[in-house]
């Protein structure tokens, strides 16, 4: 039988390769994606506490969280896109001009 | 047929994510992170979260997907991405934060042994008739500010990525957009 552990456990691993994806990765794009696996993961232990718990806001905080990454994605492809445009790359290590 | 399901499910979402953030190549890590999204649809259906689940399919494997893969237009996504990581510092704060995580997730539920249910489910209504009823009496506020923070990020992104998408700078020199830029501000 699966309990609420199992999801919480899934999620704990979903969540800590989302954080090996944001440090180990130099590609601004990869940082992207990590950062939707870490959101998912989240996304996870939301439906699945408002599942075992029986109360809704699990899967309300689950919808706003949705909302979030599609703004957040909008405006970051944006910036992304300005950044290639202006220095041809999007590796981090080029990005250290505010090093003073 | 639960357990089987949901163990299916983890290891292919574990799997196709390690992908995502292994792999050195951002096309292999696009669709692998396409493919989990699909996976975890799936886990919320299993959880009985229908709506969630075709929110989670129409907005990530739909809009979120098309976005980067309308964005890795702009670069060049056919090479291998070179990267240079890491000192044994930072491999060490990694695995400190993930246990870190790990024991604050699984500390959870041992903490949240008294939750009362604050808006349960309706009796007799289907998932999406009961988030329905909430989404629009609880939390009609911070639905209507998601919409409004949605509209900013449209206008954000539309302003940009198409300032100037007449012209194509990524094929133009440093020389000629310092020129038109110039010319612009006349």
């Amino acid at each position: 039988m699966i309990g609420l552990t199992h999801y919480l456990v899934l999620s704990a691993i979903l969540f800590s390769l989302g954080i090996v994806g944001v440090i180990r990765r130099k590609n601004l794009l990869m940082l992207f994606f990590a950062t939707e696996i870490m959101l998912n993961a989240a996304n996870v232990a939301f439906a699945a506490i408002s599942s075992y718990y029986h109360d809704l806001s699990g899967q309300m905080f689950a919808f706003f969280i949705v909302a979030i990454a599609a703004s957040e994605v909008a405006v970051g492809l944006g910036l992304l896109i300005l950044l290639y445009k202006k220095y041809g790359t999007l590796d981090l290590d080029n990005f250290t001009m505010l090093k003073g | 047929m639960e357990t089987f399901a949901f163990y299916l499910f983890a290891i292919l979402i574990t799997g196709l994510f390690a992908v995502t953030v292994m792999s050195r190549n951002i096309l292999y890590a696009m669709t692998s992170l396409a493919a989990g999204m699909v996976l975890i649809s799936g886990l919320f259906f299993i959880l009985g979260a229908d709506f969630l689940g075709v929110v989670q399919l129409i907005v990530y494997v739909g809009a979120v997907m098309a976005l980067y893969a309308f964005g890795m237009m702009f670069f060049d996504a056919t090479g291998v991405v070179k990267e240079n990581n890491g000192s044994p510092f930072v491999v060490f704060l990694l695995g400190g934060l993930s246990a870190v995580v790990l024991v604050v997730i699984f500390s959870a539920p041992a903490i949240g042994h008294n939750v009362q249910a604050l808006y349960p489910p309706v009796e007799g209504a289907t998932n999406p008739q009961a988030v329905g009823l909430v989404l629009f009496t609880k939390y009609l506020i911070p639905f209507e500010v998601a919409a409004v923070m949605l509209l900013v990020a449209m206008i954000a992104g539309i302003i940009l990525a198409g300032k100037k998408m007449e012209r194509s700078l990524s094929s133009t020199h440093d020389e000629e957009i310092s020129e038109i830029s110039e010319k612009d501000k006349k």
